[in-house]
């Protein structure tokens, strides 16, 4: 079972808001005293997500939570946007599949970089993705 | 508006970045940097990520696309000072970086530099 230990929610509207971000996320890590790749694996994911909600649906809003389970301490992050939505996910979680002009990396990249990677969409309501990334995962 | 520098030395540009970058900041460096090419007709490219504590997609493809930009305006580019989890992450993350030479620190990338400069000037030689 995962509890919540501390949460906080940011809302994304702009680019910069995303440096912001990334600061607020490794705060929380360091503050779990996750390590320096598990760190840098957690804010390289966050950021290709965060990326997605600003280019396709103009921004949205992040859910940043300390969770533990069992011995376990990780940071869980939900990012909700209300943008157009995803219609084919298994086709977007595949590699160099992209509708815009980038190399397709973000959502597969973000899935291999966290401990657990989950991802909901409603055509026409929007997408929310969820990631955890355990302290020692 | 925030801007990264870009110092010319010799034949050589070198970019420092030292601040968390956003997409459009990137961008700009992109296009700053292939005009400065142009304008100084550099043949070498010096870029130092010791201070960036991630690389995402989005700044490895603008890596990779300096890289290709500079190529073809004849200017060599190498990325140094990559820090080791970020190289973890990258490589996880299935970005390869292919398209620009790295080197560990701004000396070895400078040498490499030198070093390429200095096999075309003998090239030139053999066949001029």
């Amino acid at each position: 079972m995962i509890v919540v230990l501390n949460k906080e929610n940011m809302l994304i509207v702009k680019e910069q808001d995303v440096v912001l971000f990334r600061n607020r996320v490794k705060e929380y890590a360091v503050k779990i005293g996750m390590g320096l790749v598990n760190q840098t694996k957690l804010i390289t994911a966050a950021s290709e997500l965060v990326r997605n909600m600003i280019k396709y649906a103009s921004g949205g809003s992040i859910l940043i939570e300390v969770v533990s389970k069992g011995r376990e301490n990780g940071i869980r992050l939900t990012f909700r946007d209300q943008g157009p939505g995803i219609p084919n996910i298994p086709q977007a979680m595949k590699d160099g599949f992209t509708t815009g002009k980038s190399l397709g990396l973000g959502l597969p990249g973000a899935k291999r970089l966290v401990s657990e990677f989950d991802i909901k969409s409603i055509v026409g309501e929007g997408t929310t993705v969820s990631i955890i990334k355990w302290k020692n995962g | 508006m925030d801007k990264i520098p870009i110092l010319r030395m010799g034949r050589f540009l070198l970019v420092t970045i030292q601040v968390d970058l956003y997409d459009r900041l990137a961008l700009n460096l992109e296009s700053d940097l292939v005009q400065m090419v142009s304008k100084t007709g550099a043949s070498g490219v010096l870029i130092d990520i010791s201070a960036l504590s991630i690389v995402d997609s989005f700044m490895g493809r603008i890596l990779g696309n300096i890289g290709s930009m500079s190529k073809i305006m004849d200017a060599e580019t190498v990325v140094v000072g990559m820090q080791p989890a970020v190289a973890i992450t990258l490589i996880e993350l299935g970005l390869e970086l292919k398209g620009v030479h790295t080197a560990l620190n701004v000396e070895k990338g400078m040498q490499l530099l030198q070093n390429k400069m200095g096999l075309i000037a003998e090239n030139e030689e053999e066949t001029g």
